[in-house]
């Protein structure tokens, strides 16, 4: 090896350079005014070593911008370095001197004009970092040519700098048909520049969202995957990352991307290994679960991965950071690799950490006893949080694998033995979850937490003995003592520890009603007396209240059953676990949340989502069975439901006991825009159908439920739309003047304040000029600001969902409301809901996540195309059966049959004819919902009879109800 | 995309600083002193968020270097662009130190507008980049026509690591197998993790563009050759093949290839590279066995006894043998006693080191000390660190073997028979210990 290493010794370059650290050091007076004398200089010598020093002050901090005059005129030189040097310092300075940057666009135009390529791409590459509105005019044209540059060189460098100058000036790159220039590059012959247009596409199209900027096809897929042979490590990373943002039509062409870039998984970089392994988790959300290949696939991911914990400790961290997150959305990868997370002695801190993360995740009964043997091992380390972590976990395998229980518990004892404190203090915060899941098994320990009450000085710790002492007071003897003895000091106390006291007490005095009156009477006095907090003291009152007025009851609220605990805390929640798996191998995977939380501006705010679990129409059905098993896995704990105010009550009592920290979605204030909200919520309340929606939803769509309602006043949202355009006109020749336009119900609450912490949203659905509008007012009831919304629909009927993001741009704040319009499409995934105008909402904020459900009118999907062909409808009728008409009464009407033919035409109820026998008008009318299913009606108006008659006949006959509904509301208004 | 990089040293003075992108001011330095590189804990994480700003640090000897962002940049990426940023200054002016870098700031500066553009890594192999940044700076204008397109057809080409045209009177190549074993032992001896990471570095002298093929005892290739593989050299090694975990490659072995053939064809770079790294699980070779005692004796004194064995052809020789038995923090004094080699306590490092020059196979040695310590009222355990060695052997612990390494150019007329090739093994402790 030592004759490698001389051999690299002659490699280096030292010569006249080794005094270059000289220029670091000069900080006398009259500096620049020297400098502007050596710039100026005959000497070539002298002039590079000046402008060397300016580079030297430059990154040192100092402002050497006085010079830019003479630096720039040191520019027009043979030398190349030189050059450099004076680009280097026109790219720090030019924005702050644009008028001066003029003076160098000459030279710049002239160098992209070079013969010799290298010069080509410099002075195109620099131009681009000039950021000065004036140069950038300059900086079209030799861009243009840069980009067709024989050269590929000169080309992959023009590709990056079209992503500079969008940087700049986005309309300009537009104008001047860059962006398509660029596209044409991904077919260019030479793989780096294929490489560079795309990482250069990818990020422009990021701050475009909706731009059709990177139109993925199977051709231009293809052109990538060969690219990706051939190109540099970075190149295959930026290929592989814009791979991930494909969406494959099929199962087949998932399989076959995957097949041709598993191979990256060999690659020595890591970041190509970890881009390959987001692309092939993205992918085979669509392969079927039965396929062998997808079983190959499985065992490929885990070697590769396994690896990466070879590599330097700062990869380790972003790959366990990452195996963090796959290990939760595919367990069976790494279930075998238990031992690779074994802490080594010298790893650094954060590598332990993570590693710890990962253990707990993988435990399970076949390898809990050597999880235990290390875990117990680094209980006795010396980095504190680490030390804490390792006792943390140990309760956390108790409480996950059933039959481990009992020697973690032995182990939790034997570490508070060692009476290191803040491991006891760990220990009994973890005992007391244990104990909330396996009640009445491990009390015996009890004694011996009660030795070290007196040991505890942080609130957690001392809050878990408090309740412990509590829940168990009919077995302590001198529970009254020891819980009396916390009294003395109880305002010193912080609030968790206060409230959980006073729970204690009163529990206590349930238990043993004749010692402890005394007791409880002087907590509840502190609390509800002498306390400032107001949730002590409205605690405090609910439990005099309750124990003075009918103790039985008292009993039955505080000593109610609780709840086990969920087995697995902390787990992230499924959406956003979705949304990261998106981004595997990025920052958003490092710190485990959504770009939107640490980015700013547009860019990041796009929510990915894996491609099965949207759940569209056509794609296959085991995608589906994941997302809903995923689901199915997450606790309740994940996503709290909302429950009613006594609910909450007791939430307050329980809440320090569930263990884990809380759920991570509000707390990282994230924007989900289009993330399936539902996913985790609604879908698994949903799993109980005989229930009705009502109480699973903890009561919300009780509330006016919209639609059925008869409103108040006349709707105000009766606008008149053009909404048929000529054919309106035609018809319409009788009917000038009226008001015409879908019928639209007034708005009415959907979410009340009290339900979703004071947001209150109310709201109706309205066709306007074709668009189907989800309109909503959303007020602020709460103390606090809101921000971050979103909304999400669940499936429905008719495939409504959101046509766009949530558009509630400023903070909400108190007592504010605004009024938004959510334009919606018929595309998202169908499944048929009882009633069928049913629609389940989840909304999000910065606080929580809400769901309410809605009844739309279906009128709204009455579609402006709804007019049938007099002889189709004919046949039409006839040809559907009998059986599938149904006949409603329209009570109370008092329109003439022209009035009530136009007010239906204006929600595209078309009357198609009009025959009178007897007096009796009778309207033969069609229309068509969005799905393309046709209704036809016969309505039957006698002259001075204000009860109508319907006949509804369609082949889903299940619309009629809804349909006939919307024919009354749009009577009737 | 990287936003910014920064070079500082350990005082935190920037040596180098250079903005690609306009999110990053001039405060974006200032922040990372101030919460890093001066913060008052240990640093925690090394991808740190300030203000909506994330840096990503890697720290060789006292320099930081920093990359900055306010994007979702690929994170792997980023660590592996700063690796690699290292790797290039050390091949252009040897260790990164504060005075090679002011000594060679313009280069520096030179080397990151090249490697990195607008934030985005561009071609970083020195074998390319040294052909036209040079700190000759004449090199640009004396470049022919036909030089520079062969410059930049070679940056941005297929084959980005080789030029063409290299020629060597003597076609030569050196093959170095080093592997490092790691092992975690529980006290009673029990292997609790074992694993050997392996890199195969190559250094090449061939002329022209040289197309090679690479074979070892691959349980996968060898099972697959069936019967007839079972050639005279897979016959003479003891152990026929091993299972490979894992492995990676130099960018210039064709994946594909690998994939679906398993077999691993290049052209390799001109020089000193690393062909291949991999790992593995099964059958690994423990050169070593560490049989610790520790027993408390009373409140002020411990006795330690380590024997170690080594288990390995007795024909074999084992280098530069270290043991470093761990001590308590309040030791006062320590008496040791060993068979061969020497030992000492050292106070500064809390561990007695013993050292043994050389050992062969199938042998045991034995240390014995007593630690003598003072009384403390420290509640606290003393944590028992692992004891840990240090040895290097001339074999590879995983038992991988090289079975070929063949030679085609087909252009120029020298042949596989022609190239002089040179193998060795070296396997060398990684971090192996016992829990005692």
């Amino acid at each position: 090896m030592q004759e490698w290493a001389n051999q690299l010794c002659e490699n280096r370059q030292f010569g006249s350079k080794m005094t270059d650290s000289k220029y670091f050091t000069t900080t006398k007076k009259g500096e620049i005014f020297e400098l502007k004398a050596e710039l100026n200089s005959d000497k070539k010598e002298k002039k590079k070593e000046a402008v060397k020093k300016v580079i030297a002050s430059m990154t040192v901090g100092k402002d050497v911008s006085a010079l830019f005059p003479d630096v720039v005129n040191c520019m027009q030189t043979d030398n190349l370095e030189l050059k450099k040097l004076v680009y280097l310092y026109l790219m720090n300075y030019a924005k702050s001197q644009p008028d001066m940057a003029i003076m160098a666009v000459n030279t710049f135009v002239k160098d992209c004009e070079d013969p010799n390529p290298l010069i080509r791409a410099l002075a195109v590459r620099t131009m681009g970092c000039i950021r000065v509105d004036k140069i950038t005019e300059y900086l079209c044209e030799p861009l243009r040519k840069c980009l067709k540059d024989e050269d590929p060189y000169v080309r992959k460098t023009a590709a990056v700098c079209v992503a500079k100058l969008h940087d700049i000036n986005a309309q300009l790159v537009e104008d001047q048909g860059f962006l398509d220039t660029l596209k044409d590059l991904i077919s260019d012959s030479n793989p780096m520049v294929v490489a560079n247009a795309v990482a250069a596409l990818s990020e422009i199209a990021e701050s475009h969202p909706n731009s059709n900027l990177l139109d993925l096809n199977p051709q231009t897929i293809n052109k990538l995957l060969t690219a990706l042979n051939e190109c540099t490590e970075w190149g295959q990373i930026f290929i592989l990352d814009c791979l991930a943002n494909y969406t494959p039509r099929d199962d087949r062409e998932s399989q076959s991307i995957c097949e041709r870039v598993t191979p990256r998984l060999s690659h020595a970089n890591s970041a190509v290994v970890l881009s390959a392994v987001k692309v092939l988790m993205k992918f085979m959300e669509m392969l079927p679960k039965d396929l062998d290949y997808y079983g190959t696939l499985l065992k490929k991911l885990a070697p590769p991965l396994v690896t990466l914990l070879s590599a330097e400790p700062e990869l380790q961290y972003v790959a366990l950071r990452n195996i963090n997150l796959i290990v939760q959305r595919r367990p069976e990868i790494m279930k075998h690799e238990m031992k690779v997370f074994f802490v080594k002695y010298n790893d650094p801190i954060y590598v332990k950490l993570e590693k710890l993360d990962i253990m707990i995740r993988l435990a399970s009964q076949a390898n809990i006893a050597q999880v235990l043997a290390e875990l117990k091992e680094y209980a006795t380390e010396v980095d504190v949080d680490f030390v804490r972590k390792a006792v943390r976990a140990i309760g956390r395998c108790a409480i996950k694998v059933e039959q481990s229980a009992e020697r973690c518990v032995s182990t939790l004892l034997d570490l508070i033995q060692t009476k290191v404190n803040y491991v006891v203090q760990e220990a009994i915060v973890v005992i007391k979850d244990i104990f909330r899941k396996y009640p009445n098994k491990y009390e015996s320990v009890i004694a011996t937490l009660c030795e070290n009450l007196d040991s505890l000085d942080e609130p957690e710790a001392r809050a878990a003995m408090i309740w412990i002492v509590g829940e168990y007071a009919e077995r302590i003897d001198n529970a009254d003592e020891l819980l009396e003895s916390f009294l003395e000091g109880f305002h010193d106390e912080s609030t968790q520890v206060q409230l959980q006291l006073l729970t204690a007490i009163v529990k206590l005095f349930l238990k043993k009603p004749t010692e402890t009156q005394e007791l409880v009477q002087q907590v509840l006095s502190l609390a509800t007396q002498d306390s400032d907090n107001p949730d002590l003291r409205d605690r405090g009152y609910i439990y005099w209240r309750l124990l003075s007025t009918d103790p039985v009851a008292a009993k039955e609220v505080v000593l109610a059953e609780k709840p086990l605990i969920s087995e697995e805390t902390d787990l992230i929640e499924p959406t956003l676990l979705e949304e990261l798996i998106c981004h595997i191998g990025t920052l958003a995977s490092v710190y485990h949340k959504p770009p939107s939380a640490f980015v700013e501006g547009s860019r990041g705010v796009q929510h990915k989502r894996l491609p099965g679990s949207a759940g569209s129409g056509e794609s296959v059905d085991s995608p589906e069975t994941t997302s809903t098993a995923g689901v199915s896995d997450a606790p309740p704990a994940v996503i709290p439901s909302q429950g009613d105010l006594l609910g909450d009550l007791l939430n307050l009592d329980l809440t320090p006991t569930t263990a884990g920290p809380p759920p991570p979605a509000p707390s990282s204030g994230m924007q989900l825009g289009g993330m399936d909200l539902l996913g985790g919520g609604l879908d698994s309340l949903m799993g109980d159908e005989s229930e009705p929606l009502g109480g699973d939803l903890g009561g919300t769509p009780a509330i006016g439920a919209g639609f059925g309602a008869a409103p108040a006043a006349l709707p105000a949202s009766f606008s008149a739309p053009v909404s048929g355009g000529l054919d309106d006109l035609f018809d319409l020749g009788g009917g000038v003047g009226m008001p015409m336009g879908a019928y639209s119900p007034p708005k009415s609450v959907w979410l009340p304040a009290m339900k979703a912490k004071g947001l209150e949203i109310s709201g109706t659905f309205a066709r306007r000029a074709g668009v189907i509008q989800m309109e909503m007012t959303l007020t602020n009831k709460a103390m606090s600001v809101m921000t971050d919304f979103a909304i999400q629909f669940n499936r429905n009927s008719f495939g409504l969902s959101p046509a766009g993001p949530l558009q509630v741009l400023t903070p909400l704040s108190p007592n504010q409301s605004i009024e938004v319009a959510l334009p919606l499409n018929t595309s998202g995934p169908v499944m048929k809901m009882d009633p069928l105008n049913n629609l389940q909402v989840a909304v999000k904020n910065n606080i929580d996540v809400f769901y309410f459900s809605c009844q739309y009118p279906i009128s709204m999907l009455f579609v402006e195309d709804g007019k049938m062909e007099r002889q189709i409808f004919l046949a039409t009728w006839k040809d559907i059966p009998n059986d599938n008409e149904s006949q409603f009464q329209i009570k109370d009407c008092h329109l003439s049959s022209d009035a009530a033919s136009n007010k239906l035409q204006g929600s595209n109820i078309f009357t198609i004819a009009k025959r009178t026998v007897d007096g009796q008008d009778m309207l033969y009318q069609s229309m068509k919902l969005t799905n393309g299913i046709w209704v036809l009606a016969e309505l039957r108006i006698q002259a001075g009879n204000p009860n109508y008659t319907i006949s509804l006949k369609c082949r889903a006959a299940e619309v009629s109800q809804c349909v006939f509904q919307s024919y009354e509301a749009v009577l009737k208004n | 995309m990287i936003g910014g990089l920064f070079i500082y040293n350990h005082k935190g003075e920037v040596l180098i600083s250079r903005v690609y992108r306009d999110d990053i001011g001039r405060n974006a330095v200032d922040a990372f002193r101030v919460n890093v590189i001066h913060a008052r804990q240990q640093v925690r994480s090394p991808v740190t968020n300030i203000a909506r700003t994330s840096f990503f640090h890697v720290k060789r000897s006292n320099i930081w270097l920093a990359a900055v962002t306010k994007q979702n940049v690929n994170a792997a990426m980023v660590f592996e662009f700063l690796y690699k940023m290292c790797d290039v200054m050390t091949a252009y002016f040897g260790k990164i130190s504060e005075e090679n870098i002011k000594n060679n700031f313009v280069l520096i500066y030179e080397l990151l507008d090249e490697i990195l553009d607008f934030g985005y890594p561009q071609n970083s192999e020195t074998g390319a980049l040294k052909t036209f940044i040079t700190q000759q700076g004449i090199k640009g204008q004396l470049q022919t026509k036909e030089e520079q397109s062969q410059i930049t057809s070679q940056v941005t080409g297929q084959i980005g690591w080789r030029r063409e045209g290299i020629k060597y009177r003597r076609n030569e190549l050196f093959l170095d197998v080093l592997e490092s074993v790691n092992l975690l032992m529980s006290p009673q001896g029990q292997v609790l993790s074992a694993h050997v990471s392996g890199r195969v570095v190559m250094k090449s002298y061939l002329s022209g563009m040289p197309e090679c093929k690479f074979g070892m005892n691959d349980k996968i290739v060898i099972d697959k050759q069936g019967k007839g593989g079972a050639t005279d050299d897979a016959g003479k090694s003891g152990k026929q093949s091993i299972a490979i975990d894992d492995c990676t490659f130099h960018q210039c072995v064709r994946l594909s290839k690998f994939d679906s053939e398993r077999s691993i064809s290049f052209i390799p770079p001109d020089g000193e590279y690393e062909l291949m790294r991999y790992r593995t699980t099964k059958d690994i070779i423990l050169p070593f066995r560490v049989i610790p005692l520790v027993r408390e004796v009373g409140r002020t004194k411990l006795e330690v006894k380590v024997v170690i064995k080594s288990n390995f052809k007795p024909s074999l020789l084992a280098q530069k043998i270290e043991v470093r038995i761990p001590t308590p923090l309040n030791t006062s004094g320590v008496q040791v006693i060993c068979m061969k080699g020497k030992a000492k306590y050292k106070a500064s490092e809390n561990a007695i080191v013993w050292k043994i020059k050389r050992m062969a196979g199938m042998k045991e040695s034995q240390i014995s000390a007593e630690i003598e310590l003072l009384p403390t009222n420290d509640k606290k355990k003393w944590a028992r660190p692992p004891i840990s060695m240090n040895f290097e052997v001339p074999f590879a612990p995983s038992g991988l073997k090289v079975r070929y390494l063949k030679v085609f150019e087909s252009k120029l007329n020298y042949s596989d028979h022609d190239v002089i090739k040179w193998v060795r093994y070296i396997g060398r402790s990684g971090i192996y210990e016992t829990r005692c």
